[in-house]
Formats: C-alpha cells, sequence, structure tokens
C-alpha cells in the first residue's frame, strides 16, 4: 500500500537566519542577505560579495558539539536544521536511549549535501612548493611533504559530500535508509523528492532530508566566476540578485542547510506529530543536452513539471503558486518562463511565481530544500515571499514574479522548482494538510 | 520488492584488470592483482606507493562522433564511465543514440540513470600553471589568483569536477531523459545508487535503468588522504600484489584504485518481449549507518553492516541461510574487517559455514564509489558461471574473521548472491541478486 507522505519538521540555517522564524522574517521584511566577502580575501575577484551565513554557532543547537568540531561548514549548519526540524518534529537527538518511541531503522536519512572546502592554505602551498614552472611539470615528491607536513586526516576527509550524512546519523542514531545525493544546484529538492518515495513504498516511516553545501572559497569562487555564472555588481551586493529582471547578471552565490522531516501518515498520525504540510507529487528528469546549457525549449524542465503534477494526481489548475529556481542568470530566468508558459499555457500569468533567492542567494546544493520551507511557510501563512529587486521587467518575461513586495494569497497547492548544471530537473508539489 | 521486477541485461566494467566486464571476470578467476607501483604521478614521498591503475584506452574510441567536442570537458572519472557504459549498453543488445542513431530501442524519456560518484579532485597539473602566476614571496598571494591565476582557467572548468557530470555525459550521449541522479555517498555509492536505479524501475518512473558508480582514484590528494587517514597500507609497496589482504592476520590497510561499472536494468517484463539475455534478477536493497565517533572506521560490532543486510534480505523475502555467496565489502582494513566479520556472524549465524565469502579488492584494489557496481557485476557473472574465483592473499584468517573463504577457485551452484559494503563517514549498503532462470 502507498503511503501518504507528511512533513512534520523543518529547520534551517541560512544567509537570512539560523532559525525558519528568523528567514521567514528576512522574506517578509525585505532583507538580504548580501554583503562583501568575508570569509576569504575575495578583493581582487570579478566578484567581490556573496550571501554569508553569519555569527553562525553550532553549540546552539548541539549540546555534544565537541563530536563535530571538525565539521566543514555544510555539516555545521546542517546539524543546527536538523536539531530545529527533529525539536518541531518531536524526535529526540543526541541520546542512546530517545523515548520519542521511534524504530530508528525505520528511520533514514537523505541529503543533497555537497562537498567541503579544500584545505586551502595547504592545498596552495603544496602546489607552490611542487610546480617548477620551467619545466612545467609537479615534483610530486616535493608536493608530497608539505602535504603531509600540512594537511590533515580530518579536514581532507571531511571533504567528502557524505560527511554531513554521518554527522546527522550520530545526532538522531538514524539506522534506516540512508543516501547522499549531489546533483548540482538541483541536489536537495531532488533529495527530499526520492526520499518522500521512500517512505511512500514503506521503505522508511521517516526521513530526515534536505541538504547542506557551502561554496564560498577560493576555488568555488573561481569556478562560478569563469562560468560568468555570478553577478558582478560588486557596488550593490543586495540589488544585484534580481531574478526575471531585465537587468540581471548572474547569480548571488549563498550557503546553508535545510532539513524537513517526512513522514508516513500513519507514523505521523499515531505519534500524534503536528503536520506541516503534505508533499504530494515528485518529478524528475535529465534534459540530455548539454553540459553547459539548459535545452533551449525547456525539454527536461517541462518533463519534470509533467510528472511532477500527474504524480500529485492535480491539474494544473490546481497549482496556486510556485517557487521558481530564479537564479538571476538570463538563462536560467528565461528558460524557467518558458517552462511554466508551455505547461500552464493560457494560463501562465495567472499563477504567481517568485524566487526568495533574490534575498537569501543561491544555496547550491542547500537551496531547493531552504526554498521548500517556504513554500510550507506560504501554505501556513496564506502568503506568498517576494521577487526582490525587480524594477525593470524584461519584456520577453510576463509572468506575475509577485514583484517587490510579499502578498496575501489563497494557496492550497503550491510547486518547487531547482534545475541544476548538467540538466538536472526536479520538482516538488505540495499540499496543505487535508486528512 | 514490487509488482514490476527488476533484471539486469547488461555489464560494462572497466578495472585494474582490464577496460571490460570480461577481463574483470578473466582476471579474477586467476587471482589476478590489479595493484602495482603508481604510474599516474611519482609516488616516491607517499606512504603507500601502490594503486590499481587501469589499462591504457583511447576514449575518442568509445565517443559517438557528434560528441567528440565533449572529450574536452571530461576527467577520468567521466572518461571510464564512457568506456563501462558503452560496453553495457552493447551487452544488453539496447540500441541507445550513442550506439546506433538511426535505429534506437529505448525509450529515453522512460530511460533513468542512477550513479555513484566520489569526491573528484581537480587536475593539479593543470591549475598549477594558474597557481605559478599568483605567488608572492614563495607563498600564494590570493589578490593576485583573483586577476592573474583566475583568468588563465579554462571558462568550463568547474563542470569537469561536478560529481553529476558522469551520469550527465553518459545521459547526453546515450539521450537519457528520464531522472537522472548521482550518489555520493563515499565507498558505499555504487551499492547505494544501484538500489535507487532498482527502485526507479519497480516503482514505475522507468522502464530501463543504468545502474552503477566510478572513481578514479589514483590522484595524488586523493590516494594522500587515504594515507593520511591510514586507511592505504604501507606494509607492501615492494610487494603490491601481496599488499591488500582481506581478512587475513597480515592485514595492514587497503590499496585503493581507479575503476568505473555500470549495469542496465529492465523490468522483467519488457526484458522478455525483446528476448533480452536475463543476467541475474536484484530483489533486495537496503542501507543503514554505523555510528562511530571515528568516521573513518566501522563501528567494531559492525551492526549498521548488519542491519542493511537483513533489512535487504527481509525485502527479498529470502532467509538468512538461503544466501550461496557473499561479495563482502573487504577492504584489508584490519578493524573494518573484523567489524564486517561479525556482522556477517550477526546476520548468518551458525548457516554463515556453509555460505562462501569471496573478498574480490586484493585483485580488483579499492575502487571506492565504483567498487559496489564491481562487487555486483562480479556476483553476476559468478552467478552465470557456477564459478567462484579464489581469494587471493587470505592465508590465514585474522582473529574474528573466519569465514568460509576459499583459497582456490570453487565451482558451485549460485542462486542468491549478497553484496555489501560501507564508507568511511558512516554508510552501509547491501543488495541481494537473483539467479534468473526462464521458468522463473
Amino acid at each position: 500500500m502507498k503511503q501518504r507522505v507528511v512533513i512534520t519538521g523543518m529547520g534551517v540555517v541560512c544567509p537570512l537566519g539560523h532559525d525558519v522564524e528568523t528567514f521567514w522574517d528576512g522574506l517578509m521584511t525585505g532583507k538580504s542577505g548580501a554583503a562583501p566577502t568575508t570569509l576569504f580575501d575575495a578583493s581582487t575577484f570579478p566578484t567581490t560579495f556573496d550571501a554569508e551565513v553569519k555569527d553562525y554557532d553550532v553549540s546552539r543547537f548541539v549540546k555534544n558539539s565537541d563530536l563535530h568540531t571538525h565539521g566543514n561548514r555544510g555539516s555545521r549548519f546542517v546539524l543546527g536544521a536538523c536539531v530545529q526540524a527533529c525539536q518541531q518534529a518531536g524526535i529526540d537527538t543526541e541520546t542512546d536511549s530517545p523515548a520519542d518511541g521511534i524504530d530508528r531503522t525505520q528511520m533514514g536519512i537523505y541529503l543533497g549535501a555537497g562537498e567541503g572546502s579544500v584545505d586551502n592554505d595547504a592545498f596552495f602551498d603544496a602546489i607552490v612548493k611542487g610546480w617548477n614552472d620551467e619545466n612545467r611539470e609537479m615534483n610530486w615528491g616535493k608536493w608530497a611533504e608539505v602535504a603531509l607536513e600540512k594537511m590533515t586526516a580530518m579536514r581532507e576527509m571531511e571533504q567528502e559530500p557524505n560527511m554531513p550524512s554521518g554527522h546527522l546519523a550520530l545526532l538522531t542514531g538514524a539506522r534506516g535508509i540512508t543516501r547522499n545525493c549531489l546533483t548540482a544546484c538541483a541536489a536537495s529538492t531532488q533529495a527530499v523528492g526520492e526520499a518522500a518515495m521512500i517512505v511512500r513504498q514503506g521503505k522508511a516511516d521517516i526521513m530526515i532530508a534536505g541538504g547542506a553545501h557551502s561554496m564560498i572559497h577560493p576555488l568555488g569562487i573561481t569556478g562560478f566566476n569563469r562560468l560568468t555564472a555570478l553577478s558582478t555588481r560588486n557596488d550593490s551586493p543586495t540589488t544585484a540578485s534580481r531574478p526575471f529582471s531585465a537587468t540581471r547578471d548572474g547569480f548571488v552565490i549563498g550557503e546553508g542547510a535545510a532539513i524537513v522531516i517526512l513522514e508516513s501518515l500513519e507514523s505521523a498520525q499515531k505519534r500524534g506529530a503536528t503536520i506541516l504540510a503534505e508533499l504530494v507529487g515528485f518529478g524528475s528528469s535529465n534534459d540530455a543536452f548539454r553540459v553547459t546549457d539548459m535545452h533551449e525549449e525547456a525539454r527536461g524542465a517541462v518533463a519534470a513539471i509533467h510528472s511532477a503534477i500527474k504524480d500529485a494526481d492535480v491539474t494544473t489548475d490546481d497549482i496556486d503558486y510556485i517557487s521558481t529556481h530564479g537564479t538571476s542568470t538570463s538563462e536560467n530566468d528565461s528558460i524557467e518562463t518558458l517552462a511554466i508558459k508551455t505547461v500552464f499555457g493560457d494560463q501562465a500569468k495567472n499563477v504567481p511565481v517568485s524566487s526568495p533567492k533574490s534575498q537569501m542567494g543561491h544555496l547550491i546544493g542547500a537551496t531547493g530544500c531552504a526554498e521548500l520551507i517556504t513554500c510550507i511557510k506560504a501554505l501556513e501563512t496564506q502568503t506568498l515571499p517576494a521577487t526582490m529587486n525587480l524594477n525593470e521587467p524584461d519584456p520577453q518575461l510576463d509572468l506575475d514574479y509577485v514583484p517587490n513586495a510579499p502578498r496575501k494569497a489563497d494557496v492550497k497547492t503550491v510547486m518547487s522548482e531547482s534545475f541544476g548544471f548538467g540538466g538536472q530537473n526536479n520538482v516538488l508539489i505540495l499540499r496543505k494538510f487535508d486528512a | 520488492m514490487s509488482a514490476r521486477r527488476v533484471v539486469v541485461t547488461g555489464l560494462g566494467a572497466v578495472t585494474p584488470l582490464g577496460l571490460s566486464s570480461q577481463d574483470l571476470w578473466d582476471g579474477l578467476l586467476k587471482g589476478k592483482c590489479g595493484a602495482d607501483t603508481i604510474t599516474a604521478f611519482d609516488p616516491v614521498k607517499f606512504p603507500c606507493k601502490i594503486a590499481g591503475e587501469a589499462p591504457e584506452y583511447k576514449v575518442r574510441n568509445y565517443v559517438p562522433k557528434s560528441q567528440r567536442k565533449s572529450v574536452k570537458l571530461m576527467c577520468r572519472d567521466i572518461e571510464l564511465s564512457i568506456i563501462a557504459t558503452h560496453e553495457a549498453v552493447n551487452n544488453s543488445g539496447l540500441a541507445t543514440k550513442a550506439t546506433a542513431p538511426d535505429n534506437v530501442s529505448i525509450d529515453p524519456t522512460r530511460t533513468a540513470i542512477s550513479y555513484g560518484a566520489g569526491l573528484i579532485s581537480c587536475d593539479l597539473v593543470e591549475l598549477a600553471p594558474s597557481v605559478a602566476l599568483s605567488i608572492t614571496d614563495n607563498q600564494f598571494d590570493i589578490k593576485k589568483w583573483g586577476v592573474d591565476g583566475l583568468n588563465t582557467l579554462t571558462p568550463l572548468w568547474l563542470l569537469k569536477y561536478l560529481p553529476n557530470m558522469l551520469p550527465c555525459h553518459v545521459g547526453i550521449h546515450h539521450d537519457i531523459q528520464g531522472p537522472s541522479n548521482t550518489i555520493t555517498c563515499g565507498e558505499a555509492a555504487a551499492h547505494i545508487a544501484i538500489a535507487e536505479a532498482a527502485e526507479m524501475v519497480a516503482r514505475g518512473d522507468a522502464d530501463v535503468a543504468f545502474a552503477g558508480g566510478c572513481e578514479a582514484k589514483v590522484n595524488p590528494i586523493v590516494m594522500m588522504r587515504q594515507c593520511l587517514l591510514k586507511r592505504s597500507t604501507v606494509a607492501s609497496n615492494d610487494q603490491p600484489e601481496k599488499a591488500c589482504r582481506p581478512f587475513d592476520a597480515d592485514a595492514a590497510g587497503s590499496v585503493f584504485g581507479e575503476a568505473a561499472g555500470m549495469l542496465i536494468f529492465e523490468e522483467l517484463d519488457a526484458a522478455k518481449a525483446r528476448n533480452a539475455t536475463i543476467l541475474a534478477e536484484i530483489v533486495g536493497t537496503a542501507s543503514s549507518n554505523s555510528l562511530n565517533k571515528q568516521y573513518e572506521h566501522l563501528e567494531p560490532d559492525g551492526k549498521g553492516v548488519a542491519i542493511a543486510i537483513e533489512k535487504a534480505l527481509a525485502e527479498a523475502g529470502i532467509s538468512p541461510d538461503q544466501i550461496d555467496l557473499i561479495i563482502p565489502g573487504g577492504t584489508g582494513i584490519a578493524t573494518d574487517d573484523k567489524a564486517e566479520a561479525a556482522a556477517l556472524k550477526t546476520v548468518f549465524g551458525d548457516a554463515l559455514e556453509n555460505i562462501a565469502v569471496w573478498p574480490i579488492k586484493s585483485m580488483t584494489t579499492h575502487t571506492g564509489s565504483a567498487a559496489g557496481a564491481i562487487d555486483l557485476i562480479a556476483a553476476i557473472q559468478a552467478i552465470n558461471n557456477s564459478q567462484i574465483g579464489p581469494a587471493k592473499n587470505f592465508d590465514t584468517p585474522a582473529e574474528g574473521c573466519e569465514l568460509n573463504i576459499a583459497k582456490e577457485a570453487t565451482t558451485k551452484e549460485i542462486n542468491y548472491a549478497l553484496c555489501c559494503g560501507y564508507s568511511f563517514g558512516g554508510q552501509t549498503a547491501a543488495i541481494v541478486v537473483k539467479s534468473y532462470k526462464e521458468t522463473a
């Protein structure tokens, strides 16, 4: 029998706040997470700003934080997000003898967590000392001497993308199905979607699902700058992320983590958990087109949206709001608009769509789950987050983007979209819970 | 598991034992060892100087003409994946955009891929000239990097090293438009990706799924990482073929290597309808966690491994004594071998005496995110050949590792085989695969 999948907890650590209420207040009051880069000296980079998680202290959430001090930024963020979500859902953490009545073998973890940063000082110093620029060759002996002296085992292991999930397993005692996926900017949406399939099929009662990522480090920013994917509006960080605007020039990179607790309706009702929303649809597809560009006709995005709508057993008429991927890059915002028009046809302009990335920045692998949380809040508060900084509309982009101010709306069914490099398309549909 | 049954119809592998799944099988039966002194870079100052490297290849031979330009965007992990996929598709008898563009036999929108990938390190030799432009007083100078270094890197540099580029390139070549997932669960990644691929077919989201994993581990940073974690053996640099000794009393660490493994999964009725050769059926999968504060090692009682195996057996609907062959994680890291053996004893009890256990990393080396796919391919070949190869380097069992491991190749009817594995970081996984008989 297929299980209905509901959400019973959520938590977030992102540039707009270290808990859901602060995050949502920030979205509702027009705050921006963007500011000049402080995590490293980016002063000569093409982009000198980002959206960082500031003043975060994992010990606010985790009592035995010594166990996790060596964790990468993503690991530390996701611990905080997970503790928040577990508290809301009534799941005990940091105990060998939980009293919550949950069978740990039926509770799993599915993250879309990204890799950690390289150990910058050691990484670059080993290359500097090892490289012979005249002969254009590496002296691996010299490289290894520096690496052995400066690199540490824990710091190296923490770069592995499966580590955030390992930290959450220790935190929660989860022994059920556990996976981590890394499908670029669509990772945590795919993780939540696949985790929902696991619960639906009865392979776990509860899945701790979401993502964690920080690519705010020299090689990360280098990579995105070379792709010309980042905004270079260095004189105005807070207005740089301007999805769907005619003057958009790239995304603003953020960082963070987000977690939702997915649970079978049966388990949630048995435990008396508060149900925040029902996850009714998941669609996933691959462009199979180019590693660099989205398909010109939005083939993959359209397929994923159709597939999610079919999975949810709804029609386009039922969708009251779309939380877009809306990155503020020229290509994404055009193709995403085209995808919505292709699927929704004449009604496309009647469906409000917006992008929280205009305020929080783009959390890369973690972004989809953070945006899913804004959808849960939209259902709860009957308020849509805005697309900020949309002062110069792009004549080609003519949907209702909820420009510049949040809006009250009657919303029952909402959709959240994520698209990633390489043609990864993932779409989730949530519904206000109705027993 | 489900009303829709999932069968395997194609195998492809690139390993230190050769460039095909047949080379893998031939090597395994002979007890051939894939470990040797590292040639990819000069390992003279590395504590562990040996690894498993794939034989030389020309990736262009495996890339469709229309996609030749994409070769420039491929790191080694992508190349190995392309080669393994090419074999798997041909082996299955399916025709894709890459193998027969005018006569495609798959529905691209009903075809999925779920693939295990590692943390891909960039090519340091590619990066170094840019770093060399960013030096002040013999130190890296990030201010110079932001101008002079950064701008000399190829614009698409980042896209070579994103883990999801492995299935993306495969997906572009073969036109896979259904779900595409990249599982990054360290050394359990392929086991877990395979489980998800089977689920995609079983739950009806795809009729064909590409499943497997890859990791090109013979990269200086990746090898150094294992040295720092003290997971690589330093005891046998002068005797590479004796180095990796799973469950043996002299086990002193693992030997890491590179590989890609790809399997083609199909829904049973669809496979039968096209008269495909059905190699095996995937009947149970599961994963769990080892809970150990020392993330690089399994918990001593192997509980996380045991839970994954028990759940996979339950999904297969069989009792432990029905398993005929186990291909374990068996890394040659003594504490992990012992913990895994403890897990097997917990699950199988007295039945374990009669179940053949065949660790293969002494031959394939530990291929990280590819390992689960290589193990499953070996298990399926064992099933179809009714043969189990020798357990190389298993001379005297380590304490606690008294398993039914044969030093010589044996002949045995195999109905059910189990592949289990685990990763640093805690993820554990198990797959139960069944022989397929026409009458079934």
